[in-house]
């Protein structure tokens, strides 16, 4: 029985989300203790409402990410796809909710897909690539509502009630995130094309060999982060009632920070879709609880970057003692 | 078959000077001269290119070191929160009573402290990613800033520190100046000495370098070291032009130096890449943009076609390095390739 405890704690993967399963507990101990408002059932419903838009890209940075890939033109795709669809909502109120996140989704399926091409059919490097499509996409933006903001008074309401509606009394915004992860927990764990992506990531040229089609399923990684990222761009003008150019500016390194986090490898191949829950979590909890025990606004940003930072090397520094201890176990 | 290798590296040798990026990147340049010159009457006079360059010039400072740091295969994106962090503590410390002179050398202090401590992470732990390590400090960099100046901004500066901005020697910016002293020291480094040769053997191979005796921490603490550095003398450069400062400026310049230098040729694989090329890559940006500000293009539209050339050039510097690539290979290590792709 012990040995099995330790066998299965023994892993490096499992002790990582584990680690970052007990940071988190202890945080929201020690916020509970300063703010008892903390656990309460509304501040979760808010607390999970706000990580609900980065979780739902996390899981497609992670794809990415899998794939030796990275993909820094998601936030530029929030902006535009937010931005076509709000203007579409406000010049023609009659569109149905549904219709309008579809054309946000095809927006972000567009530049993905490009994006998809660039780097599986023209070899383009990753970060360059979506860098370009980064700046592509942000002027397009900017093109297409003309500099102008739509603001909350020209979006009808039914559109708001994207984000804002609830069912069963719970927001919107989480069920959809809870659909999403369902889905996406199948596909990546479960089905040919998902375990497919982690091949692609752990060895391409194995993969290749063995016939695995590595062009398409990178090609594939990009367009469902692009329609995930489409996804969240209408939902986050639905959700702050505003679409403007340079919304999301630089949230692409947010999620990729936190799928980091989560335990995925910026090298390809290693990652969980539960350990990216977590760190998504852990990200929504930083910012929604740090206002509640006082901590100026401003201090946020610097805490943050001390929680990546720090969560990052303690894993390395376990990482090691791990390995080491093993090299011991071996010694007689 | 020696003899056959010196042929095929003798023929490379012209091929690869007249087919270097550089030279695509020189028309690129003036291409966008007669085009300017086109578009404005105004454009083709000696005093756009002796005073134009000042306007875009600040950034170009980060553009030497990161080119050192991208040859080296790593990556930087926290040199836009360094600038903010060094040229906000410079404010607030002329603010609260600092002579201007000691100010300045706080902010380069300031900036070489941030570099100096992603150095050192990078170099303690190797097993983690540049990429992530650079984002967590550029998250910390700019949130120490906020905490100290919160959401004002800080000026009020001497009038003598304008001169670094907007001051002139004779007819020529001290700015271009004091940017062609840095270009040519940092590329006699890179090209002339042992050091520069070390960057590019990290570039290719780390531990191959680790095990032929390199410092390989040592190197990349250096590099970070003068990354911050001269985020620092942006910094200077920066605030001296907008006269104050706050939290939020640089918001992005970690982006658009790495898109110079990619643009420049340099490969982010690492190994591959001149000084020269960056340095063209800054100005052919700038009077771009200059030129199209002239004809009453937005800064907008000015966004896609950088994004635009920016994939465009690396597809072309694919296509151009396959087909070198494919020429090259004897036909045994080229089926070898072609599975390999």
């Amino acid at each position: 029985m012990l040995n099995r405890i330790k066998r299965s704690f023994s892993g490096a993967e499992s002790f990582r989300e584990l680690g970052l399963l007990v940071f988190i507990l202890i945080l929201s101990v020690v916020i509970q203790i300063r703010n008892p408002a903390f656990l309460t059932a509304s501040n979760i419903s808010t607390l999970l409402t706000h990580a609900s838009i980065l979780s739902i890209l996390a899981v497609g940075m992670m794809m990415v990410l899998l794939t030796q890939g990275i993909d820094l033109s998601i936030g530029s795709t929030i902006a535009l796809s937010g931005m076509v669809s709000a203007l579409t909502v406000a010049a023609n109120p009659w569109v149905h909710p549904a219709a309008a996140i579809l054309i946000g989704v095809g927006v972000g399926i567009a530049v993905g897909l490009v994006n998809g091409i660039l780097v599986s059919r023209f070899n383009v490097l990753p970060i360059i690539a979506t860098l370009g499509m980064m700046n592509v996409v942000r002027g397009l933006t900017y093109v297409v509502s003309g500099g102008r903001w739509v603001s909350a008074y020209q979006m009808p309401r039914e559109f708001l009630r994207i984000a804002t509606g609830r069912v069963f009394g719970i927001n919107n915004l989480i069920i959809i995130t809870i659909i999403i992860y369902v889905i996406f927990y199948y596909f990546i764990n479960h089905t040919m094309t998902g375990r497919r992506i982690y091949a692609v990531g752990s060895n391409p040229e194995a993969a290749d060999v063995s016939g695995i089609p590595k062009k398409r399923i990178i090609c594939l990684v990009y367009v469902l982060m692009g329609a995930l990222a489409g996804l969240a761009g209408v939902l986050w003008v639905a959700r702050y009632a505003s679409a403007q150019g340079d919304t999301a500016t630089g949230y692409e390194l947010q999620v990729i920070a936190a799928v980091v986090l989560g335990g995925v490898s910026l090298t390809g191949g290693s990652g969980k879709v539960s350990g990216i829950i977590l760190g998504a979590l852990l990200f929504g909890i930083l910012s929604n609880a740090l206002p509640l025990i006082g901590v100026s606004p401003f201090w946020q940003q610097m805490i943050q970057g001390i929680v990546i930072l720090s969560a990052v090397i303690i894993n390395v520094m376990v990482k090691r003692r791990n390995e080491y201890m093993a090299l011991k176990r071996r010694e007689i | 078959m020696a003899e056959k290798q010196i042929l095929l590296d003798k023929s490379r040798n012209w091929k690869e000077f007249f087919f270097q990026w550089e030279w695509l990147l020189v028309i690129i340049f003036l291409l966008i001269h007669v085009v300017n010159s086109f578009l404005s009457p105004y454009y083709l006079n000696l005093n756009t290119f002796i005073r134009t360059p000042q306007s875009f010039l600040d950034k170009a400072f980060i553009v030497l070191p990161m080119t050192f740091v991208i040859i080296m295969g790593n990556i930087d994106v926290s040199v836009g929160s360094t600038v903010a962090l060094s040229s906000v503590v410079m404010a607030t410390a002329y603010n609260a009573g600092l002579p201007m002179p000691l100010a300045l050398i706080l902010c380069l202090a300031v900036g070489s402290a941030c570099g100096l401590f992603n150095g050192v992470i990078m170099a303690k732990f190797p097993e983690l990613s540049a990429a992530i390590i650079t984002i967590a400090t550029m998250t910390m960099y700019r949130g120490i800033a906020y905490v100290i100046l919160e959401n004002r901004a800080a000026g009020g500066f001497p009038e003598w520190y304008s001169f670094f901005g907007w001051g002139s020697v004779g007819r020529v910016p001290f700015m271009v100046i004091a940017f062609a002293v840095c270009a040519v020291l940092f590329g006699l480094l890179l090209h002339r000495t042992s050091f520069g040769r070390c960057v590019y053997g990290m570039g290719h191979n780390k531990r191959a370098c680790l095990y032929s005796g390199v410092k390989t921490g040592k190197i990349i603490i250096i590099v970070s070291l003068l990354t911050g550095l001269m985020a620092g003398i942006t910094a200077v450069f920066l605030t001296s032009r907008m006269g104050s400062t706050r939290p939020n400026v640089a918001l992005g310049y970690e982006l658009q130096v790495i898109a110079m230098v990619v643009l420049g040729g340099v490969s982010t694989s690492g190994g591959k890449g001149k000084i020269f090329g960056p340095l063209l890559a800054v100005f052919i940006i700038g009077f771009l943009s200059y030129g199209l500000g002239l004809v009453n293009i937005s800064a907008q539209v000015l966004l896609i076609i950088i994004g635009a050339l920016l994939i465009t050039s690396v597809m072309v510097l694919n296509i151009r390095f396959d087909r070198s690539n494919k020429q090259m290979m004897p036909s045994s290590s080229g089926k070898k390739r072609a599975s390999n792709k």
